[in-house]
């Protein structure tokens, strides 16, 4: 085996992908050559680091120097400078500066160190396409224990011990559910995997198969030994192919060390893992839809019972985790329940990954423990809002979740507080919003989605959500009324208490909390026909600033709809009734002689 | 069979573990209001007007589809539970075209009659609406996806039992819209109009062509002389349009009506159907010879041939060359009796009354047609003939008993049996079982192939001979049969298909019955009820009996299987592309 003195680990995760990660791999392998360094020096492509804003990410071992935001042209640089000369890069280094609520530096800001990495503890470390490398670190060690040491029964036992709650959405137990699965008496059973993300902003599923996805291999071998199946499905969304080319090969790789198929590890358990692509819709990520479109049908859901665990897949026993939930189950067996419980909290032990995103520093991908306050996952691992500006909400759980208000920035991240707050947990997402959001327009957002991804089979999803969303765009665009509220609530009730399946059950929720903790800004668009947040075009009024205006005209003559009026010696005027609030006039101007009210 | 223990609405009762919710309910003289359900058929939850609350479940459940377990407790009629029913039923309504008084199903319409229970007196929830275009391209099946309340029957109908998927839902959330693949037409799909989607359909949504107008203008045509003539079925069934309890054979009643609407002549389709046995008997006979292509399969329901010439042209050699009863009839009328009555065939209309919206497609089929005439002209169903007895004004259930037309004023027993599944297996066994033994059966009724299973088999020992027949309706179970047969695992001589399962009597022209009977009522044994009661009333009940059916072969078809009998009695088949360029 060749040995390196030093290490260059270059993230190929979808998101440093898509800013040039694989151009930089490339040319680091040109620079190297040219310096003669291919013997020297190796080039690891490892799965994401979280830290996406700052991408592309390299990262320098045996320093562990991380490079942030790196350009292809910076690699000459690099590999003359470090690698070369073993002088670290000053300039191109990860500078780790938040911003706190008063909007200065914020010292305590630290996105690593400040994070606990169970589900994702090999991304960004291992190359996830090298089961060599993932076997270096404990991998496939919990399989081997399993089969050789523990009966079903006890693996069970200890899943349950450790009180993993399912990383998917409802936070069902996972060692129970697989206990009724195990319960059941069935020639075939199977195990699947949720790999269907469609949370609008979730990817640490993604990211766990794009740079771990062995450890979900391993999981679902050991589910499967559990509950006495011998076939297991991974059903993951086409749009993901750097995942599914690297579950391919991870399976492939597998399959050839002998850690899935037939007599793994001589003790007579066969395990065979297929995959099946999916199309992307969010319904999918309901169970029983997943598992119809698993089988080839129209993926949509069916009334529960009977539960998977008893008829799922083909009709046969069949458990079903998502990918997050899969990579903690390795862990657990190795390290043990008791050791999993100090993680987190009593009620939800262990982890959770949240993608962090919308208005924050550090967009990306953090995993911390149980419990964590939102103010410690926004402030000091994401780095605070950008551009000073205030910390309003956060929306949870995506369009199933709800926000929570900067008012509960201090509660505990839990599956039940969050539940009380009228959100969820849902897969992680965690979109933050500051003042320039306007809630109603989010909650219309999340309606669209909702709407876009209803399957139609029952009435409250299929037309109710429907209905909720028209009201909403009818009070985004003023012509709302009171009543309209009531509706609102009456809808959203029922469609909650109606629906088929969790989507359904959960549409209205975006509403519902941001009718609970913002009402006020929906009067406002309603009484007062006024975007607080200045955000619904139909409420704003463009208007010219005589005291600034200097009568240049450039405003006129670029206003689309000809309704702006003035000459050289007066100030401009704006048509209200002409204008059609599309803010050339605003953006033209130079002399910032027109506001938006 | 294990009882658990449920307690529904404070009352406790006991109840076969595999009950669901809903027929706990019904045990317990509890009505939970169901929309999308359809026993047997369609069991998806979807439409969440029956929800319940379940003690310690976190939402409400669809009770259609909940199964029983011990100590549940279930509460039907909570505020919560009557404000989601409610709600929904509203949403439903906002997106339903509801020009009631102008739909085909009013007053017999399933979401109208909820609204009235739920008394919905405003919708709070109208907005926007889905604007498709009418698909009645087909002669026979309108679809109006404006009515469509998305329920479902049709499809787990035409896909499940039927096994055809030729309708099925197309995109997706608010744009859902149940038809054809590629947004085609019925028309241009493998659809095969047996119209059994429209039997289940709880709204206007899928409904027949209507060809009552025809129909009324040819009989206010002076120049036209217009006969009617009716299928077995139709009698079995035509009562319940006047709200007569369901199996109430009234064709005394039917042709007294018939009458009044104007038509010149009536007949019955019957004495045709003992036309069909002469010929398919003799075709049996032929085809038991050496080199006969067996099994011989039967061709009078239309459904049946149109299904096959989309999937089983391979098996075409097999079905028999008859015509159906009803265009034998249509031909005979238009050449024996114009001939008789020095009639030009162009001024007959002959106007069948069926059990079946394929045969509006049948009688459209150039090859059944003599010298440019067609055999049938207008084909109205069992349904379209209840319209025009009201649009009459008649006052059915009051009427008379009267007979069929002469010269056709008699039909064999056999026939009548026709419109049940078996009926014309039996009809052909009480013939060809005497032709092949030289001597009289001692008992003419064959129960073996009679009643509702799918695939009905059996060996009729014969002199020289085991008759090895088969009888299948439903094209879901006939798939299963006809899958066996081109495999050459199966050594059947006689097969009888109906597309629609338990025969004519269940055909997608006859009368409507909402779920909240067709779930609890087994109609289909009740309409053949009928059928065999008429036939074990009848003096004469087999075909080769009938002295009228003598007689015309003696005066003017010479013999079964003649070239004369070929001309008019015969036709063939083609194969089908499922979806047409």
């Amino acid at each position: 085996m060749a040995i390196y003195r030093a290490h260059v680990l270059v993230c190929a995760g979808t998101g440093c992908a898509s800013s040039n990660s694989v151009k930089i791999m490339e040319a680091l392998e040109a620079e190297l050559s040219l310096q003669g360094l291919e013997q020297e020096v190796q080039i690891v492509k490892t799965g994401c680091f979280g830290l996406c804003a700052r991408g592309p990410i390299v990262v320098v071992y045996p320093e562990g120097a991380m490079y942030a935001n790196v350009r292809v042209e910076d690699v000459p640089l690099l590999v003359s400078e470090h690698l070369l000369k073993g002088r670290i890069v000053d300039g191109l280094l990860l500078k780790e500066t938040g911003i706190d609520e008063t909007g200065k530096e914020n010292e305590n800001s630290e996105f690593f160190s400040r994070q606990l990495r169970i589900a994702l503890r090999n991304c960004g470390i291992i190359n996830p396409e090298n089961i060599e490398e993932y076997i270096a670190y404990d991998g496939y060690q919990a399989l081997a224990k399993v089969l050789t040491e523990m009966t079903p029964a006890e693996v069970i036992t200890e899943i349950q011990a450790s009180g993993l709650r399912g990383r998917g959405g409802a936070g069902f137990p996972t060692g129970i559910k697989w206990g009724f699965a195990a319960e059941q008496v069935a020639e075939q059973k199977y195990v699947c995997c949720n790999a269907d993300e469609g949370d609008p902003g979730a990817f640490m599923d993604r990211s766990v198969l794009e740079g771990d996805p062995h450890s979900v291999v391993e999981a679902m071998a050991i589910a499967a030994y559990a509950i006495g199946a011998n076939e297991g499905y991974v059903y993951i969304r086409a749009e993901y192919p750097i995942a599914v080319k690297r579950l391919k090969i991870a399976i492939k790789q597998a399959e050839s060390e002998g850690l899935l198929g037939k007599n793994i590890f001589g003790t007579g358990f066969d395990f065979e893992l297929f995959i099946r692509l999916g199309a992307g819709a969010f319904v999918c990520g309901e169970e029983t839809a997943l598992m119809a479109s698993v089988e080839g049908k129209r993926g949509e859901p069916r009334p529960r019972p009977p539960f998977p665990a008893v008829k799922g897949l083909w009709e046969r026993p069949t458990i079903l985790n998502n990918v997050e939930t899969y990579a903690n189950i390795p862990v657990i067996i190795n390290k043990g329940a008791d050791w999993f419980r100090t993680i987190g909290t009593e009620s939800s032990p262990g982890t959770k990954v949240f993608a962090v995103g919308g208005k924050i520093n550090n967009t990306g991908l953090v995993e911390v423990p149980m419990g964590t306050s939102m103010r410690e996952v926004i402030y000091n691992i994401g780095g605070g809002i950008p551009n000073g500006k205030k910390f309003k909400a956060a929306q949870t759980g995506g369009p199933s979740g709800g926000c929570i208000p900067a008012s509960h920035i201090d509660t505990p991240i839990e599956y039940e507080t969050l539940i009380e707050l009228g959100s969820m947990m849902g897969s992680g997402g965690l979109i933050v919003m500051d003042e320039d959001t306007c809630m109603v327009d989010l909650a219309r957002f999340f309606l669209e989605f909702t709407v876009e991804e209803s399957c139609g089979k029952c009435p409250p999803c299929r037309i109710g959500t429907k209905r909720m969303l028209e009201i909403l765009q009818k009070i985004t665009e003023g012509r709302g009324e009171i009543a309209d509220l009531e509706q609102l609530e009456i809808l959203a009730k029922n469609i909650k208490a109606a629906s088929l399946c969790g989507l359904g059950q959960t549409a209205p929720n975006p509403v519902l909390s941001t009718l609970r903790y913002f009402r006020d800004e929906y009067e406002a668009h309603v009484l007062e026909k006024r975007c607080p947040a200045g955000v619904c075009k139909s409420l704003l009024t463009y208007s010219i600033i005589p005291d600034s205006c200097r009568s240049c005209g450039l405003c006129a003559k670029n206003c689309p709809a000809d309704c702006i009026s003035g000459d050289r010696k007066t100030p401009f005027v704006i048509d209200q009734s002409k204008c059609i609030k599309c803010g050339t006039c605003i953006i033209k101007c130079k002399f910032a002689a027109i506001e938006l009210v | 069979m294990s009882l658990v223990k449920v307690t529904i609405d404070d009352k406790e009762l006991s109840v076969p573990e595999e009950y669901t919710v809903l027929q706990a309910a019904r045990e317990a003289k509890i009505n939970i209001p169901t929309l999308c359900f359809l026993k047997s058929v369609n069991e998806i939850g979807a439409c969440r007007i029956c929800l319940v609350e379940v003690q310690g479940a976190r939402s409400l459940q669809a009770a259609c589809v909940l199964p029983v377990s011990e100590g549940m407790v279930v509460y039907t009629h909570t505020p919560e539970v009557r404000e989601a029913r409610k709600v929904t039923l509203e949403l439903i309504l906002s997106d339903h075209d509801r020009s009631c008084l102008t739909c085909n199903r009013h007053g017999n319409c399933e979401l109208q009659k909820l609204a009235e229970e739920f008394n919905i007196q405003e919708l709070r929830f109208e907005r926007a609406t889905q604007k498709y275009r009418l698909d009645d391209f087909s002669p026979s099946v309108v679809r109006d996806s404006n009515k469509c309340i998305l329920c479902r029957r049709c499809v787990s109908m035409c896909g499940q039992k039927q096994k055809i998927s030729a309708i099925a839902v197309n995109a997706r959330g608010f744009h859902s819209i149940i038809g054809p693949a590629f947004d085609r037409s019925l028309a241009e799909a493998p659809c095969v109009l047996c119209g059994q989607c429209i039997n289940v359909c709880p709204v206007g949504a899928l409904r027949e062509k209507d060809d009552t107008d025809l129909v009324w203008q040819a009989i206010e045509d002076p120049t036209k002389h217009v006969i009617v003539q009716t299928a077995p079925a139709v009698r079995a069934a035509l009562g319940e349009e006047f709200g007569m309890p369901i199996g109430t054979p009234v064709t005394g009643k039917m042709v007294t009506a018939l009458r009044r609407l104007g038509f010149a002549k009536v007949f019955d389709t019957d004495t045709a159907a003992d036309l069909t046995i002469m010929e398919e008997g003799t075709e049996l006979l032929h085809r038991l010879q050496p080199g006969g292509v067996l099994p011989l399969i039967t061709s009078c329901s239309p459904g049946w041939i149109k299904y096959m010439e989309h999937n089983y042209a391979d098996l075409i050699p097999n079905v028999s060359s008859c015509k159906s009863p009803h265009t034998m009839f249509g031909a005979l009328l238009k050449n024996y009796y114009a001939e008789q009555n020095q009639l030009d065939p162009k001024d007959i209309v002959v106007v069948s009354v069926m059990p079946c919206t394929a045969k509006k497609f049948e009688a459209k089929r150039p090859e059944l047609s003599t010298n440019g005439n067609p055999d049938v002209d207008i084909v109205i169903t069992t349904r379209e003939l209840g319209k025009m007895i009201r649009e009459a004004h008649i006052n059915f259930v009051d009427l008379g008993e009267g007979n069929f037309d002469h010269p056709f004023p008699t039909a064999s027993g056999a026939a009548h049996i026709f419109g049940a599944s078996g009926g014309v297996m039996e009809a052909a066994l009480r013939t060809v079982a005497e032709i092949v033994n030289g001597e009289e059966l001692q008992d003419i009724e064959f129960h073996e192939v009679r009643g509702l299973a799918g695939i009905k088999e059996a060996t009729i020992k014969l002199k020289g001979i085991d008759l090895k027949v088969a009888v299948t309706s439903g094209l879901g179970n006939a798939q299963v049969l006809l899958e066996k047969i081109r495999a050459g695992e199966a050594d059947y001589h006689f097969v009888e298909i109906m597309a629609c399962h338990g025969g004519c009597i269940n055909g997608g022209g006859q009368p409507i019955q909402p779920s909240s009977v067709r779930s609890w009522t087994n109609l289909k044994e009740l309409r053949m009820a009928a059928l065999y009661q008429e036939d074990s009333k009848a003096t004469i009940r087999q075909s080769h009996k009938n002295p009228l059916i003598q007689a015309l072969y003696q005066d003017y078809l010479e013999e079964p299987g003649s070239k004369k009998a070929h001309q008019l009695l015969h036709t063939h088949y083609q194969a089908r592309e499922n979806y047409p360029e």
